[in-house]
């Protein structure tokens, strides 16, 4: 089962769903035979696409909307706001290469403000799976939902066999009590690498896939903070909006304090390159990351094994 | 009332125009109501207010017996600053209890200068110019996927056709073919401050429609007999959406007031109100003192 073949399946029992494209394709290349005219392409018009969705989602239809992540969350922005986000319809975005996944597109193409502009809307709900595998497994229940929801698509294989999905419910892959790795998306793959390293260098070490960011399971991340572990948010993202700043907010509503390490974009866009030049550049390969977090910790001289191997995006526009 | 309608056709009996004539000059005193106590847009509501009267009163299948039928007609106020006149047709029409216009900016109530769903009868809310035609293209989609074949009517002003999206949405619903959406402009030569031409040209505007791929009609939009010349064509075409341009005179019915740049958004005192609503009746202008203009 892929994306394509899900959300074919998903349209052939429930008439309600309809897929939407801004002439992005890559993942729904054979659904216009299938879905003839519930298959609805309207060109490159994010804005003309989200504002039929909402004109649609008013009907009773719950459009799955495709197009690039970038161009959905800033040319579109106000039409999700104001024609989603206000009445609150069940539109269903599913932004396409989000993050680090646009690599070689240059940062026209970098969504890494997307999470903090989509949590910022009342009502809209943000996920972030981890690889093809768990977003698969969210998709049913985001699909279900009654709530507009942002996805940010993540086709790359699994290199780990997750739990079932839970609404508002994080994956604890492991627990520990010197360090504490936070992420969604695509960089799980790179934590499960780090995590590894870190506990091969003799750490004790957690790592929380959160797979939504809205709703947010906060009893996992209290759960975490009080463990007293550093904790490290770990995100394709820029620094501001996203998870760090989704911590933050938590730990003041309940006035806690943490030893955090943010690993995010810092007022900076990324290098553009192949996938691995760019986690290689930007430090967000599972070495890199190790190296970062036992740099924090006074352990400097440590190398975390070899440079890591990442597998390449397959291109599809 | 504006003593210009030819009464002799073969659209509209003259009892029935009388009987529109009398109801828009009810809906342009709500709107000269509506236009004190924090004020509201009251040139641009006077301009739609005929074009509103004859789409509620006598075209559009919707009245507040059928507001949760799919099957209805949709009209969708894209330029949701006119709301007055739309409320004023609602309060006279029986879709909400005239009293609640009392309710006008008041906290108890959500009668605010913008259109909203918390008022039976409007389809989406709205203010954000460029915004409706592209929701209105998903509403016709689908009502064509359900083989239903009401009418889905797009207002939107003149200077909102600034707006990128309404060329957007027009040649997205031309690619698709949607005959079942129609767009009509309230073309009242007014941007917010400014004439139209004298900021952002539009002229010539009905090949620019059709150049998008609709089938143009252009009308005098405050003539009753002329709206249902052209809304009883509906749909222009088999495979393309449909345009009418209505023009119309910003701040039509107050002879002070017509054309005026800065009778846009109006906040009058109590005396100018009566003195307004003695002009409607009489056409003669009255004096007004007070400073308006607000600008976008």
């Amino acid at each position: 089962m892929n994306y394509e073949e899900l959300i074919h399946k998903t349209a052939l029992a429930d008439e309600r769903l309809l897929v939407m494209t801004a002439e992005n394709r890559a993942l729904i290349r054979n659904l216009p035979g299938p879905l003839g005219p519930r298959f609805i392409d309207t060109g490159i018009t994010e804005q003309t696409m989200i504002g039929a969705a909402a004109g649609l989602a008013l009907r009773g239809r719950v459009p799955v909307v495709h197009a690039l992540a970038t161009f959905l969350t800033l040319r579109a922005f106000e039409f999700i706001r104001t024609d989603v986000g206000i009445p609150h319809l069940p539109v269903k975005i599913s932004a396409f290469v989000p993050g680090f996944l646009s690599d070689g597109n240059g940062p026209t193409h970098q969504a890494i403000e997307d999470v903090s502009l989509m949590r910022g809307i009342p009502g809209m709900t943000v996920f972030a799976p981890a690889d093809e595998q768990d977003m698969l497994a969210m998709l049913p229940a985001i699909w279900a939902s009654p709530d507009p929801a942002y996805l940010r698509v993540n086709t790359r294989p699994a290199t780990y066999q997750h739990a079932p999905f839970e609404m508002g419910k994080a994956e604890i892959v492991a627990e520990g009590t010197d360090i504490t790795l936070l992420t969604y998306g695509m960089l799980f793959e790179q934590a499960l690498i780090a995590k590894d390293l870190l506990i091969e260098a003799g750490y004790s070490v957690g790592l929380v896939n959160l797979r939504s960011l809205k709703p947010l399971d906060e009893a996992a991340v209290l759960d975490v903070v009080k463990g007293g572990s550093l904790v490290v948010t770990l995100e394709d993202h820029f620094q501001t909006g996203g998870l760090y700043s989704i911590l933050a907010e938590l730990l003041l509503e309940h006035e806690l304090t943490a030893k955090v390490l943010p690993l995010a974009l810092k007022e900076r866009w990324y290098k553009p390159g192949l996938l691995s030049e760019v986690l290689e550049y930007e430090g967000f390969t599972g070495q890199h990351i190790a190296r970062r977090i036992g740099e924090r910790l006074g352990d400097g001289a440590h190398t975390f094994g070899a440079k890591t191997k990442v597998v390449e995006n397959e291109f599809a526009e | 009332m504006l003593g210009q309608v030819p009464y002799n056709n073969d659209y509209m009996t003259s009892e029935k125009q009388h009987e529109l004539e009398a109801l828009a000059l009810r809906v342009r005193e709500h709107i000269v109501r509506l236009s004190t106590d924090g004020g509201c847009f009251t040139g641009a509501s006077l301009s739609c207010a005929d074009l509103l009267v004859y789409l509620y009163a006598d075209f559009l299948n919707v009245h507040p017996g059928n507001l949760t039928d799919p099957e209805r007609d949709y009209l969708f106020l894209s330029k949701g600053h006119d709301v007055p006149a739309l409320y004023g047709t609602f309060a006279e029409l029986g879709f909400m209890p005239k009293e609640r216009l009392n309710n006008h900016l008041k906290s108890n109530d959500s009668i605010y200068w913008h259109p909203n769903r918390s008022v039976p009868g409007v389809e989406f809310h709205s203010g954000s110019l460029g915004h409706l035609p592209s929701v209105a293209l998903g509403v016709a989609l689908d009502a064509r996927m359900r083989g239903q074949n009401q009418k889905v009517i797009v207002i939107t002003g003149d200077g909102e056709l600034n707006e990128g999206t309404v060329w957007e949405a027009l040649l997205v619903a031309s690619a698709h073919k949607v005959n079942n959406l129609t767009i009509v402009v309230d073309r009242n030569h007014f941007q917010a401050n400014i004439a139209t031409e004298d900021l952002i040209p539009l002229e010539p505007l009905a090949p620019k429609f059709e150049a998008f791929g609709a089938v143009v009609k252009r009308i005098d939009g405050h003539d009753f007999v002329a709206l249902e010349e052209a809304f009883s064509g509906l749909p222009f075409s088999p495979d393309k959406p449909s345009v009418i341009i209505c023009d119309t005179v910003r701040g039509r019915g107050l002879p002070s007031i017509e054309r005026r740049a800065d009778r846009w958004f109006c906040n009058f005192s109590s005396d100018e109100v009566t003195s307004l609503l003695e002009e409607l009746h009489s056409q003669e202008a009255t004096k007004l003192t007070s400073e308006t203009l607000t600008v976008r």
